[in-house]
């Protein structure tokens, strides 16, 4: 199927993948050729795509998937793949935001913002 | 030996040869720049045609929710403006255009008793509303050389906290970037969104036409809406941002084009005026070393010394036109 990758300031990916796995707010979900159409709003989280040079992974700070006639597109906010991750601004931002998580509990920011540091450190260091 | 007026109007030619190679590099600078701004603005179509078509597909499946961003209002009594300009002058009239445009469209909308909020984008336009007294909102500047898409959430999120907090109605004032020679002043609805746009399939991209078996959501439509809807508006105002860019370049590259050849026409001219001035001087000067030397001959004695001194000053006066 194919497969494009969006954000706001320029197309990331486009190809042929044999499977793409992402965040839902839901949950994760894959798809695989010719899966049902389906809108979903994405959660923080990884994005793997199959393509046809290998796996590649991304951290995705949410956004949207759309499928159907074959075609997966992901808009997303921001997309990094596994090289294009500042390890040290994330470990930074992941110290930052559990300080502030330590001080305050439901501070829904700091929460989000741990959660993408969280995930862009899991896709740094995946492999 | 330059005379006095031929050496004002020497350090006047210099000046003017200095300023016309500011001009001319501020012109290719210019014009390099149309080029990347214009593939940004390339760039960042097919997300925003894509959210277009995805609120499209959500509206045929009947996510339709009573959002507020959709909402026609029943009665505008406040209309907030986001104003794009430009950080820096020396662009024609593409400053004052845009800005003129809103100023008279506040005023049109004061003759029919509605009230005003301003959004503003660069610094000219902060400068223009400023200076006339006109209450601001909210001011960004320093990006319109390049604008990112975090700068365009950062206008939106200021549109839109006044679009919930008493304006009915947000306009978008920013100059539409046709093609390297023709931009244009288009003031448009921003908010509430225009939900005729999300009817019309044609618009939405081939592949991305509703299927037959309707979608899947996850989760609810309306939960996606309510995400995407902003999203929307964002890249709305990005487009904007970056076209207005692509435009002030564009307005750029054609003033210094403009200032560049005035100042070399300047420079001929006056370059015409400093020879003639010139020449004049060796002429007057030749007739009174000639009429002097006459004077002496006719008295006699040291004619021979007298035509050395006259050969030696005519070699002095050429030499000075080099």
């Amino acid at each position: 199927m194919q497969v494009e990758l969006v954000s706001p300031e320029a197309v990331l990916f486009s190809g042929e993948c044999s499977q793409v796995v992402t965040r839902t707010v839901d949950g994760d979900i894959a798809f695989l050729d010719h899966h049902a159409a389906f809108i979903g709003a994405l959660d923080i989280g990884q994005t793997q795509l199959w393509a046809s040079d290998g796996i590649v992974t991304l951290a995705l700070n949410r956004g949207f998937v759309e499928v159907s006639n074959n075609v997966v597109t992901i808009l997303s906010d921001a997309a990094y793949a596994a090289d294009e991750i500042d390890v040290a601004a994330a470990q930074a931002d992941l110290e930052a935001a559990q300080a502030a998580v330590a001080a305050d509990a439901d501070d829904d920011e700091a929460k989000t913002a741990l959660a993408w540091a969280e995930t862009r450190i899991a896709v740094a260091t995946a492999d | 030996m330059a005379s006095g007026q031929e050496r004002i109007l020497r350090r006047r030619i210099r000046s003017i040869d200095a300023t016309k190679k500011i001009t001319r590099a501020m012109e290719l600078i210019a014009a390099s720049r149309i080029v990347r701004a214009q593939a940004r603005v390339r760039a960042a179509r097919p997300y925003s045609d894509k959210v277009t078509a995805v609120i499209a597909n959500l509206a045929s499946a009947g996510g339709e929710a009573d959002h507020p961003l959709l909402r026609e209002p029943a009665e505008v009594t406040k209309v907030a403006y986001v104003a794009i300009a430009a950080d820096r002058g020396l662009c024609g009239g593409y400053n004052n255009n845009v800005l003129r445009a809103t100023e008279r469209a506040i005023a049109a909308d004061a003759a029919e008793g509605r009230d005003y909020e301003l959004v503003l984008s660069g610094r000219k336009a902060l400068g223009y509303f400023r200076f006339r007294n006109y209450r601001i909102a909210a001011g960004f500047e320093g990006y319109s050389d390049q604008p990112s898409y975090a700068d365009a959430q950062q206008v939106a999120m200021a549109a839109t906290e006044l679009f919930e907090n008493g304006c009915q109605r947000v306009m978008l004032a920013y100059t539409q970037f046709h093609s390297m020679g023709n931009q244009s002043v288009a003031i448009v609805p921003f908010m509430p969104l225009d939900s005729g746009e999300f009817d019309d399939d044609d618009d939405a991209e081939s592949s991305l036409g509703g299927p037959e078996g309707g979608y899947e959501f996850e989760p609810e439509p309306a939960v996606i809406l309510e995400r995407l809807l902003p999203r929307y508006a964002e890249a709305r105002l990005y487009s904007a941002l970056l076209e207005s860019s692509a435009s002030e370049h564009a307005a750029r590259q054609r003033a210094m084009k403009a200032a560049t050849d005035n100042a070399e026409e300047l420079k001929t001219n006056l370059t015409r005026i400093m020879n003639r001035a010139r020449q004049d001087a060796i002429t007057t000067e030749i007739m009174e070393i000639v009429g002097g030397a006459e004077a002496l001959a006719q008295t006699g004695g040291a004619v021979d010394l007298l035509s050395d001194t006259i050969e030696a000053r005519t070699v002095d006066l050429f030499r000075a036109r080099e």
